[in-house]
């Protein structure tokens, strides 16, 4: 039988809720009001670490309006999913400038604010942990009884005494071997600063606790309804049960969103005024401040090579400076034990990965979930070892490229269907017309013009990073007339997932889009279990279950069907809204009649309402072993590549872009609108990381730039003159257990796009930048330091 | 951004200061309204707070991001930045007024075929950027879009989606008018 034509898979269809966010009718969180609510502000530390000696709050109880104080002392709950590092708010001691050490609940937010100026807090300052090198010496302490944290045992690995939240390993092969069959040893370092997500929408909860019971129930701004059901539950020591999750229209997470953040906190207030539901919402001040970022972290790359240009072994240290707590920050070390040294072939490695606490701004998930990091380092490695053998930096990226048969880092095998690394890079190459190095003489003859033109590129990979056990389910019912709504636990948030999973249900029950209904509010009470709304998983978790959903309810139809017409189910097929004979057309029966059961002419009835599931499970995967590494931790791998043209300004320091060509070997495009979407959203955010945005703290671990004045992401003037999208999609390398071949692309656009930056202003200029962000200052400065001050040159 | 004045008697509404009341009128997307407001009150909680229309986000409350851009008199304006005051005799538009009677402007049915938007929290004050662009220019060029919605974050899209969505929203509303 030949290959069916696809119907809805591959059509640019609108998004499902588009009409309500340009007319102003999506409500968000920030939005809503719900009877009886009052209003919570937080008074956060201005110091990095200190102990609370005492907290005064009489002042702030008197004043009129005021509905209660609360404390560490009374929210001594712990937090925490891999790592239960957190009290909900600070308790004995602060670890970082911002950290919640007080709130007060009022009739309005102007009340409460006032009333959290008038809470008087003694502190007893405490010696600093600034940096990772500080960390590593563990004269302080940030947390003294990290060994007693409950945590993911066997997979996380604190070490008593010390700062390192975990220290993960791989190794594979000898690289004591490895290192002998090398030509040349090349070093280099590499460092990227904390980074924030931005949201447009600042995180914000409502909570109302009933006083009678443990129900509580939750209106937020979240990625994860079903995570914050469950850490919220284990927090306050009720059964998942009593917690019921909604969440409304999103506005932007980037991971900043994902598992349980002011949830906790609010339903403790509300309990604190018998009940009444409590709203507190970030300021964009404090979205900055309080709540978590991307890691810093610091890479060092030691690698062999033969003269040829073959990668013989590999020891890196990954060292992420995850701020205060590390609870989801030691999942985003574990990612680089099995992708930290990029989509190459490296026969012998030892990479340790040690997320490290510091008395700053802690961090958490992000777009990219460390590949941004561990990326801009391996790609600037790559490139910078090109230049020393002097090999084009494309062939030397050709020779070490992962393809079938290959192993990863972690020991996974590549399949032709896991992806094609060197299809990306190829098509890249091509777009940018990328003929070698430049020469001596033409950088020259630019360089007196003020601007130098530079081509850069660089790899990227990513697979979900999640417990290897994931799992993800669908609902499916059909109305009366034959319209069709779909129950998910995912959150659409903007990445398009409900419009993807309506044109998968639409595709299998061959119905038209305007028939499928994918039901919003996610509403952990009522719709289904997904795991989280992260890892860039849900096209193809998702995928997978609407479509055994939807295949489910087809079936059930032509069970029923089969009855009636009197013939076996595999005689039958469906479409155009019919259950027919596969060859007698005319026996047919319509989904309206099946519906809410069949009934026959003289009364009887038979099946009943159609209502499916469809569940899916991550197969195959395993833990990393613990000392080495090895194991199976990639359910579905996307292989990608960015090539960048840009023109710096040799005096100003400022970079223009003027084109990013990017190729994802995706498998299958389900909607290329969408899709272009998440690279084009991507990219720009990669840019922002590589240009642009950044951390900054003073001597005292006080963060700097809380504000956009200072902290600012891209702009429309900020964008590449031109993005072009390259996808492949290719059947022999698509992903063959994948809906229609589809993998995800949701992170990846972001990842490495500061590596290709990176590597085309060494085209320019010859400078190699090792440091994030490459901002006008920092570039003019390197130009400055290299050809004017360096008399060696 | 809150009142820090003190006001122990009746400290109720979001932004009461406790000063004297100021009697305003203004129209918003066509309807008048007369009402007595705190002089501390921004254009932004007037929307939110006296007429609940929540399609105005605030994403910033500093005149950084845009999300609360509206047209006031014309002209695109953070309702963040301006005091409620100030929009005495004002004629405003919201995106809730956008629309003309049930059907959607050109603009928005283009910032929906092109996918200008994904989690949708800054595009009501994009729109109103972009709204006040093609009233003040109907030709635009790439630049003078860029320029227009500059002041606008979206973390989402990467801009390029709103950028030809602004350009083609010029296009069909120029030949609307032959």
């Amino acid at each position: 039988m030949s290959e069916k034509i696809l119907e809805h898979i591959g059509k640019g269809y609108d998004r499902k809720e588009a009409q309500e966010k340009v007319t102003g009718q999506a409500v968000y969180v920030h939005d809503m009001e719900v009877p009886g609510m009052l209003y919570a502000k937080v008074l956060l530390s201005p110091f990095a670490h200190a102990e609370i000696v005492s907290i005064d709050y009489s002042e702030a109880e008197k004043l009129k309006g005021v509905k209660a104080v609360v404390t560490g002392k009374e929210a001594c709950q712990r937090v925490g999913l891999y790592m239960v590092d957190k009290n909900i708010m600070a308790g004995k001691k602060v670890r970082y400038q911002g950290e919640i050490v007080s709130a007060v609940v009022a009739e309005s937010e102007a009340v409460a604010e006032e009333a959290v100026t008038l809470i008087k807090v003694e502190y007893k300052e405490l010696p600093i942990v600034h940096n990772l090198d500080e960390a590593l010496e563990a004269k302080v302490l940030v947390h003294e009884n990290l060994h007693t944290y409950e945590h993911m045992k066997g997979v996380f690995f604190p070490k008593k005494d010390s700062n390192i939240a975990s220290w993960n390993r791989t190794k594979k092969g000898d690289i004591k071997k490895g290192f002998e069959e090398a030509d040349f040893i090349f070093e280099d370092e590499f460092s990227v600063p904390a980074v924030a997500h931005v949201p447009m929408e600042t995180h914000v909860t409502i909570a109302q606790a009933d006083p009678y019971s443990d129900k509580i129930k939750i209106w937020s701004s979240a990625q994860s309804p079903f995570a914050v059901r469950q850490l919220l539950a284990k927090s306050m020591g009720i059964a998942k049960g009593n917690v019921n999750v909604i969440v409304p229209y999103v506005g932007g997470g980037f991971g900043g969103k994902a598992g349980v953040h002011l949830e906790p906190l609010v339903s403790v207030l509300s309990k604190a005024v018998h009940g009444l539901p409590v709203k507190l919402k970030m300021t964009r001040e404090e979205e900055f401040n309080i709540l978590p970022t991307r890691a810093g972290m610091r890479a060092r790359f030691k690698t062999g090579m033969t003269k040829e240009g073959k990668i013989t072994a590999m020891e890196v240290y990954h060292d992420w400076d995850s701020g205060a707590y590390a609870d989801y920050g030691v999942n985003v070390g574990k990612t680089a034990v099995y992708s930290g040294a990029g989509p190459y072939a490296v026969p012998n490695i030892e990479l340790h990965s040690r997320t490290i606490y510091t008395n700053k701004v802690f961090s958490t998930a992000y777009r990219g979930f460390g590949h941004l990091e561990t990326h801009w380092a391996v790609e600037r490695h790559m490139d910078i070892m090109a230049q020393k053998l002097n090999i084009d930096p494309y062939e030397l990226r050709m020779k070490n490229l992962l393809r079938p048969g290959d192993t990863t880092i972690s020991g996974e095998l590549i399949y032709p269907t896991t992806g094609d690394p060197v299809a990306c890079l190829n098509a890249v190459k091509n777009e940018l017309k990328w003929t070698g190095r430049k020469s001596q003489e033409d950088r020259k003859r630019e360089m007196e013009t003020g601007k130098v033109r530079g081509q850069g590129f660089a790899m990227l990979q990513k697979a979900p990073a999640m417990p290897s056990y994931t799992s993800t389910s669908a609902i499916m019912q059909m109305d009366e007339d034959g319209h069709v709504k779909v129950m998910l636990g995912a959150v659409d948030f903007g990445q398009g997932a409900n419009t993807i999973m309506a044109q998968v249900a639409a595709e299998e029950l061959r119905v038209p889009m305007k028939d499928v209904e994918v039901v919003w509010n996610v509403e952990t009470d009522k719709h289904p279990y997904d795991w989280n709304t992260v890892a860039s998983k849900y096209t193809f978790m998702g995928g997978n279950a609407v479509r055994k959903a939807a295949r489910n309810m087809v079936q059930q139809m032509k069970e029923v069907a089969g009855q009636v017409l009197r013939c076996h189910t595999d005689e039958l097929t469906h479409g155009d809204g019919y259950i027919y004979h596969v060859h007698q057309t005319h026996r047919r029966i319509s989904y309206v009649k099946l519906s809410m059961g069949y009934a026959y002419e003289n009364g009887n009835g038979i099946g009943g309402p159609l209502i499916s599931h469809g569940v899916y499970m991550a197969s195959g995967l395993s833990n990393p072993d613990p000392e080495t590494g090895q194991g199976r931790p990639g359910l579905v791998w996307t292989f990608g590549a960015h090539g960048v043209d840009l023109e710096v300004d040799v005096e100003t320091g400022e970079v223009n872009i003027l084109k990013i060509v990017s190729a994802f070997d995706i498998g299958k495009v389900i909607n290329k609108k969408l899709v272009d979407g998440q690279v084009y959203g991507g990219i720009v955010q990669g840019v922002g990381s590589a240009l642009i945005e950044g951390y900054k703290f003073d001597g005292e671990a006080k963060l700097l730039n809380p504000y956009f004045g200072d902290n600012r992401i891209p702009s429309s003037k900020d964008i590449p003159d031109e993005v072009k999208a390259i996808y492949i999609e290719e059947p022999k390398t698509a992903q063959v257990d994948g809906p229609y071949g589809a993998r995800g692309i949701g992170e990846h656009p972001m990842i490495s796009v500061p590596s290709a930056i990176g590597n085309a202003l060494y085209e320019a200029l010859e400078i190699n930048f090792h440091r994030l962000p490459l901002t006008p200052e920092n570039v003019a400065l390197a130009i400055d330091k290299h050809y004017n001050n360096d008399e060696s040159k | 951004m809150c009142s820090t004045a003190k006001n122990k008697g009746n400290c109720v509404e979001y932004t009461d200061s406790g000063l004297p009341k100021i009697a305003i009128g203004f129209e918003v997307n066509g309807d008048r309204f007369e009402k007595h407001v705190d002089p501390t009150m921004t254009l932004l909680q007037l929307l939110h707070n006296e007429l609940k229309l929540f399609g105005t986000k605030e994403g910033c409350g500093e005149g950084e991001c845009g999300a609360c851009s509206v047209i006031l008199n014309g002209k695109a304006v953070n309702s963040c930045l301006v005091l409620a005051a100030e929009a005495d005799d004002a004629t405003i538009l919201t995106v809730e007024g956008l629309g003309q009677g049930n059907e959607l402007s050109i603009l928005q049915q283009e910032f929906i075929k092109y996918d200008a938007l994904q989690c949708g929290f800054c595009t009501p004050g994009m729109l109103m950027s972009a709204r006040s662009l093609l009233d003040r220019q109907p030709n635009p060029s790439d630049e003078e879009i860029k320029e227009a919605i500059a002041g606008n974050f979206c973390r989402c899209t990467g801009y390029v989606p709103i950028i030809e969505a602004i350009r083609s929203a010029a296009t069909r509303e120029r030949e609307a008018l032959i």
